[in-house]
C-alpha cells in the first residue's frame, strides 16, 4: 500500500461515511434477499416452486447470501467491539480474583477478548505464570472458542435468537462450572514444570492501546476477509449438503432414531463433534437441515458445542503445557458438561 | 538490529515474517530475522497473543499484523 492510497482515510470527515453507507447497504441487501432469490429463481430462472430441485436451488441461494450477509456484518462489529479488549488487559483484570468470581469474569472475559486458539499456549503460560489460578484460566479457555462468534451468528441465522441466546448462556454456564471444578481438583502438579520457570521479562504492551476508529475499522474488514476466505469453502459444502437433505429427505427421517427420546444421540453426537475442529460453519448449515427433518435441539446444540470447544488441534497444542491426566480431566470435564446441556435441551425443549 | 518474529506458524506469523521482510528489502537493511516458536520463549517476553515481533530486545508489536508502514515506523525510526 502506498501513501497515496491512505490520504483519503486521514482527511477531517474521518472513515465514518464510509461505514454508515456500508451499513445502509447491509441492510438494504438482508431485506430483500428472501424477495430477490424468490424472483430470481423462480420467475427468471423458470423453476417449479413445487418441486424438490426448485426448493433446495432456492434453499440454497437464499441461505447462502443470508448466512454471508450475517457472518460479515457480526464479524465485523465484534471485532470493532473487540479492538478495545486485549489479553493483556484481561489478564490483568483475572490477576487478583479468587476462584469462583473469578470464573465468572473469565469466562465473560473470553468472549469479550479478541483470542485465537493459535495463541491458547502464549496465553495460558502469560496467566498460569502472572498467578491467575489454574481453574479460572480454565474457564477463560473455554468460553473463549465455545461463545465464538461464527457459532452464534449461524446458529441466530439458522435457529434464531431464542437458540443463539440458550447456547450462549449454556456455553457460559459450562465454562464457569468447568473451569470451577478443575480448579477445586487441585490440578496444578499436572502442568509442565517449565511454565512456572517462565519469568516473565520486559514490559508487556498493551495492542489495545493507541488506535484510533480508521484503525479498529480496518481491522474489522481484515478479519472479515480473513475469517471468509478461511470458511466459505466449508460453508458451501454445509449449505449444498443442507439444501440436498431439505429437498430429498422425508420430513421427521431423523425423529425415529435422534429424536429428543434417543439418550444415545447425544454422546454420539459429542464425540463426533471433537474431530471436526474450525469447520462449524460447514458443519452447522447441515446440522439445520438435520434439525428440520427431526434432528433434536439438544443433540445439535452438543453437537456445536462439540466442534467448536472440544477440539484436537487445541489440545495437540495444550498437550505442550498440560500434562495427559491434565487434559484427559479437560476434554472429560467440558464433555460431561456438554452432555448435560445437551440432555438438559432435550428434556425441556 | 536485532528483529525477532514470535509465534508458532500460525498463518498471521508468516504474514508478519514477509511484511517484516519487504519492509527491510526496500529500505536496504541485510539483518536476519529470528524467528521464535518456543512457547517458553514466547511467554517469557510477556506476549500472550501471536504473532509479535521483537526489535532490539523491545515488543514493538503483539496479536495483531501491523501494516507496512507500520512496520516501516517502528524499523527504520521514521514514517515512510
Amino acid at each position: 500500500m502506498t501513501t497515496t492510497t491512505r490520504a483519503p482515510i486521514r482527511r477531517p470527515i474521518g472513515p465514518w461515511p464510509g461505514v454508515i453507507a456500508a451499513t445502509a447497504a447491509w441492510v438494504v441487501a438482508y431485506t430483500v434477499n428472501p424477495d430477490w432469490w424468490e424472483w430470481v429463481v423462480f420467475e427468471i430462472g423458470g423453476l417449479d416452486p413445487d418441486s424438490r430441485l426448485g426448493v433446495a436451488v432456492e434453499f440454497f441461494v437464499y441461505d447462502t447470501t443470508k448466512i454471508l450477509l450475517l457472518l460479515v456484518g457480526i464479524i465485523f462489529v465484534v471485532t470493532v467491539v473487540r479492538s478495545f479488549m486485549s489479553v493483556e488487559r484481561t489478564r490483568a483484570l483475572l490477576g487478583g480474583r479468587r476462584e469462583g468470581v473469578g470464573n465468572l469474569a473469565a469466562a465473560g472475559l473470553g468472549v469479550a477478548t479478541p483470542f485465537c486458539s493459535c495463541s491458547a499456549v502464549p496465553g495460558f503460560i502469560g496467566f498460569v505464570a502472572a498467578g491467575v489460578p489454574l481453574g479460572v484460566t480454565m474457564s477463560f479457555l473455554i468460553a473463549s472458542p465455545m461463545v465464538n462468534e461464527v457459532a452464534i451468528v449461524l446458529l441466530y441465522g439458522l435457529f434464531g435468537w431464542k437458540v443463539a441466546a440458550l447456547y450462549v448462556t449454556a456455553g457460559l454456564a459450562i465454562a464457569i462450572v468447568a473451569g470451577w471444578v478443575i480448579g477445586r481438583l487441585r490440578l496444578e502438579r499436572w502442568i509442565e514444570p517449565f511454565v512456572f520457570e517462565t519469568t516473565l521479562r520486559g514490559q508487556p504492551i498493551d495492542p489495545s492501546a493507541g488506535l484510533t476508529w480508521s484503525d479498529r475499522f480496518a481491522m474489522g474488514r481484515d478479519e472479515v476477509r480473513s475469517i471468509l476466505a478461511r470458511i466459505w469453502p466449508f460453508l458451501l459444502v454445509g449449505i449444498g449438503v443442507g439444501a440436498a437433505i431439505h429437498g430429498w429427505v422425508p420430513e421427521d427421517f431423523f425423529a425415529e432414531f435422534a429424536g429428543p427420546d434417543n439418550p444415545l444421540a447425544v454422546p454420539i453426537a459429542v464425540v463426533l463433534g471433537i474431530p471436526l475442529y474450525s469447520n462449524a460453519a460447514g458443519v452447522l448449515p447441515l446440522v439445520e437441515a438435520l434439525h428440520a427433518k427431526g434432528l433434536a435441539m439438544g443433540t445439535v446444540l452438543a453437537f456445536m458445542m462439540s466442534v467448536v470447544a472440544l477440539s484436537l488441534p487445541e489440545m495437540i497444542l495444550l498437550r505442550r503445557v498440560l500434562k495427559p491426566r491434565l487434559l484427559a480431566t479437560f476434554v472429560a470435564v467440558v464433555g460431561v458438561g456438554i452432555l448435560a446441556v445437551g440432555l438438559l435441551f432435550n428434556m425441556i425443549l | 538490529m536485532d528483529v525477532k518474529v514470535l509465534g508458532s506458524g500460525c498463518a498471521n506469523c508468516k504474514a508478519l515474517e514477509s511484511r517484516v521482510r519487504e519492509v527491510l528489502d526496500a529500505q536496504g537493511i541485510d539483518t536476519p530475522i529470528e524467528k521464535v516458536t518456543d512457547f517458553g520463549e514466547i511467554a517469557s517476553w510477556g506476549v500472550m497473543s501471536t504473532p509479535a515481533l521483537v526489535i532490539d530486545d523491545r515488543v514493538a508489536f503483539t496479536g495483531r499484523l501491523p501494516t507496512i508502514e507500520e512496520l516501516r515506523t517502528a524499523l527504520t525510526g521514521a514514517p515512510g
